[in-house]
């Protein structure tokens, strides 16, 4: 394998103009992944024209906005522990065993736990990124609408785990996601669905309007509706280092978080979101024996955190060889590549090497700035968050906004996102999860589509869902996941049962 | 009261600047119907750029987005709220037409806004696996007729699309139903070149610029392109569909328009300013960096080529049983 364009990428990044705009690159995507109302892409879309007009070069632009995108997946973490609110898409299922944490005391324990499943997925993704690019390529492509369709079948079957004690409202909340996700222009037939004729319903809901309403907007108004009753944000942090225990406990979880998400994020289309949702449900699988998921367990933060880190490395996979974008963020990435009249393609890694290096040398790079600033400085972002009620949730309904604004220019998104906030408010009072609405409302427009497309290859016939080799490997694993479970929960209730006879 | 004021002074303020013999804009805008980095934000940094680097406006020119509905949300805008603002282009393209042709633009038609130029194009292709069979676009047609079930076209667009539009083209040609084409969605064309280079798909359409650099690196093989000539550059060896015997043209132009109400100096100064930028030399650099090819068509005869493509597009979708 040849890796002569990664040393030369060393030889970019390690500039040290190019090392102090990852630096800069690194601290900005903390903060904007700290930050609950903005994502990575708002930070992308804001620093890349600033980036353009300052007359930086395409590799330096490059690092800085993959520094500010791996930083973004770093820093949403830190909101989700202390806030239960998910800095970004990503960080949705580490808010589900790190908030609990954090109200037990040990928020800083979850943050600096969590900061070093960050290096593991981020690092381990980067190694990932520069070995096996052109190989992940060949397996992307084989990839087609079928497989794609499968691909989510499988990913529905691993979130069955979730419907945990409450089935019937997750269920509602799924389809409830799978519902919002058929609004606007159907992407087969080209006619608009439950627009109601307003052009600005054209495009659907917009993942970040639906994103800030139910989790920002929401939370804000549970803050407010306890502030009388005294209850508060998590202020206290605790120990600010981890326990060695809980390192050696949660590695498994980690490398197992980090594969996941690698892979997931070499397949076009699917982003952060989705990967530390199945890497979360798959961890809960695998080690959940005692129940201890969502009640705080280090397992539990360790895999969707280690594997939003890793995915954020695999979307450069697609993006660099072919010129697909693996998520949202790259896809703003590959607009930036163009702005400098650099066509992205196959023939980009023969052409501009040191683009695709610098880009993959400067992961390795940002990731220990990453662990540097997230590790000792957390506290500093830590206390973006220690600001009073009166001012954190104005601040929160105002960064919603301006998230909301910034990224779709568009006054009717607020209202539609303070709408959907107030639905998530009164249906979280009812005690509905957020979660599963988001879920069904990621995985059902790609399932959809690509279900659709399928059958328009084969003209109606569905056996080309069992068509090819990835189709057959995917129903048996999602069948597997699906059933798995069910056999392992009866074999422990058995094992208990046999140890409770003979104790007796 | 208030309002006939201001409306009055916004009348004086507008005829002191017509009085300055066509005054540039002193605060150009341009408006992309879209997130930043897709075609309408192309065509405005094509505008931004260029006037700004030829000294045709002195301000430089900020690019505004405003997603939604393929152009829909800023068209309507701009008749709405700012039809008479002459310092705002807003970027259109072919599509714009078709899906005005579609009324998909909510209640406006073509004559709603007052269309200034196109200051550039890419055209149609039709794209096969770089290992298929297929080497003409006549082997091609052939083949579709023999057996069209088993040619699953894709596109980077809805049916009824641009995309679509070219397929069923070919679908046409080679005497078939459009509605029985078996047509693929995707989303843009890099998930068209992913599906041809997986096996997915037999044929894809797309456009030119998109499918360039994959036809040069080997990974897929461009039929035709659907322009009146040849294009030059790295496609100058690929016939066009008219060279092989199919009357198939497909010109995807990038343009701007300015609201209704928009005086006739003001708009005058944007067509002669584009007018002026086509024949510079630093345009043609900035058309071609952006991967755009030579279609300039100012004033009154960009606006009817609009309202013809607007009807043609209209005749199309009705025959494709749209």
């Amino acid at each position: 394998m040849n890796l002569e364009y990664l040393w030369q990428g060393f030889s970019v990044t390690l500039t040290a103009q190019n090392l102090l705009i990852g630096f800069v690159g690194c601290f900005i995507g903390t903060l904007v992944g700290a930050l609950p109302a903005i994502g990575p892409i708002n930070g992308i879309a804001l620093l890349l024209p600033i980036a353009y007009t300052m007359g930086l070069p395409a590799e330096s632009t490059m690092i800085l906005l993959a520094a500010v995108y791996c930083g973004a997946e770093y820093g949403g973490r830190i909101s989700s522990i202390l806030l239960n609110v998910p800095g970004d898409a990503g960080a949705v299922m580490t808010a589900m065993d790190g908030y609990p944490l954090a109200r037990q005391g040990r928020a800083g324990e979850a943050l600096a736990l969590s900061g070093l499943a960050s290096f593991v997925g981020g690092m381990l993704g980067a190694i990932g990124l520069a070995l096996f690019a052109p190989l992940l390529a060949g397996l992307a492509i084989g990839f087609g609408p079928a497989e794609y369709f499968v691909l989510m079948i499988f990913a529905f079957a691993t979130l069955g785990s979730m419907v945990g004690s409450q089935p019937v409202k997750t269920l509602i909340g799924c389809t409830l996601g799978l519902m919002l996700a058929t609004v606007g222009l159907d992407a087969t037939s080209g006619a608009y669905r439950f627009t109601f004729n307003e052009p600005e319903l054209g495009d659907g809901i917009e993942f970040v309007v639906l994103v800030i309403g139910l989790f920002s907007v929401s939370e804000a108004m549970l803050i407010l509706e306890h502030e009388g009753r005294g209850v508060t944000v998590i202020r206290e942090l605790g120990r600010m280092t981890a326990r060695w225990t809980d390192i050696v406990k949660s590695t498994g979880a980690s490398l197992r978080g980090s594969l996941i998400g690698f892979v997931v994020g070499v397949l076009p289309g699917t982003g952060a979101s989705v990967s530390s949702a199945v890497s979360y449900t798959t961890e809960k699988r695998i080690s959940d024996t005692e129940g201890t998921f969502g009640k705080g367990d280090v397992r539990g933060l360790a895999a969707p955190e280690a594997a939003n880190n890793a995915t954020a490395c695999g979307a450069f996979v697609p993006m660099l060889t072919l010129g697909v974008p693996g998520s949202g963020t790259t896809a703003v990435m590959l607009g930036a590549l163009m702005l400098y009249n650099i066509q992205p393609g196959p023939m980009l890694m023969v052409e501009r090497p040191e683009i695709v290096g610098g880009l993959v040398a400067s992961l390795f790079v940002g990731n220990f700035i990453l662990l540097a600033l997230n590790l000792p400085l957390v506290q500093i972002f830590a206390r973006v968050l220690t600001v009073p009620n009166w001012l954190l949730v104005p601040g929160i309904l105002v960064l919603s906004i301006v998230g909301v604004y910034s990224t779709h220019a568009s006054v009717f998104s607020i209202f539609l996102m303070l709408g959907i906030g107030m639905v998530g408010w009164l249906m979280r009072k009812a005690g509905f999860d957020m979660a599963p609405i988001i879920l069904g409302f990621v995985l059902g427009r790609v399932m959809e589509v690509n279900l659709r497309n399928a059958l328009a290859i084969s003209g109606g016939d569905p056996s080309i869902l069992f068509g090819s080799t990835i189709c057959v490997v995917l129903w048996i694993l999602a069948a597997a996941v699906a059933v798995l479970p069910f056999y392992l929960s009866r074999r422990s209730r058995r094992r208990q049962q046999i140890a409770a006879s003979t104790a007796s | 009261m208030k309002h006939l004021f201001g409306a009055t002074l916004f009348g004086a303020v507008t005829l002191a600047l017509t009085a300055s013999a066509n005054a540039q804009p002193s605060k150009p805008e341009c408006l992309a119907g879209a997130k930043p980095g897709g075609g309408f934000d192309l065509t405005c940094r094509l505008a931004a750029n260029a006037l700004l680097e030829t000294k045709l406006i002195s301000q430089p020119m900020a690019v505004t987005y405003m997603e939604g509905g393929v152009g829909a949300v800023a068209y309507n805008h701009v008749i709405g709220k700012r039809g008479s603002d002459g310092n705002l282009i807003t970027a259109a393209s072919s599509g714009s037409a078709l899906l005005l042709a579609q009324g998909k633009f909510g209640q406006y038609d073509e004559t709603a806004v007052r269309w200034v130029g196109a200051l550039g194009a890419d055209f149609g292709v039709l794209v096969v696996a770089a290992d298929s069979p297929y080497k003409t676009l006549g082997e091609l047609v052939e083949a579709y007729k023999a057996d069209p079930s088993g040619f699953a076209i894709a596109g980077g667009g809805a049916v009824g699309s641009q995309d679509w539009m070219k397929a069923s083209l070919l679908a046409k040609s080679a005497d078939q139903e459009p509605k029985s084409m078996r047509y693929v969605a995707l989303e843009g064309g890099g998930a068209v070149l992913t599906a041809l280079e997986g096996g997915h798909v037999k044929v894809g359409s797309g456009d030119a610029a998109e499918m360039v650099k994959h036809h040069v690196a080997g990974k897929v093989r461009i039929l035709a392109v659907m322009s009146p000539e040849r294009l030059s550059g790295e496609l100058a060896d690929v016939p066009t569909a008219r060279e092989q015997g199919f009357e198939i043209d497909w010109p995807v132009w990038r343009g701007y328009y300015v609201g209704k109400d928009v005086s006739d100096a003001d708009y005058q100064w944007w067509v002669q300013a584009f007018e002026k930028l086509a024949t510079t030399p630093e345009f043609a650099k900035e058309r071609e960096a952006r991967g755009l090819f030579e279609f300039t068509l100012v004033g009154d005869a960009f606006d009817q080529r609009v309202k013809e493509d607007v009807a043609r597009f209209k005749v199309l979708a009705k025959e494709a049983g749209m």
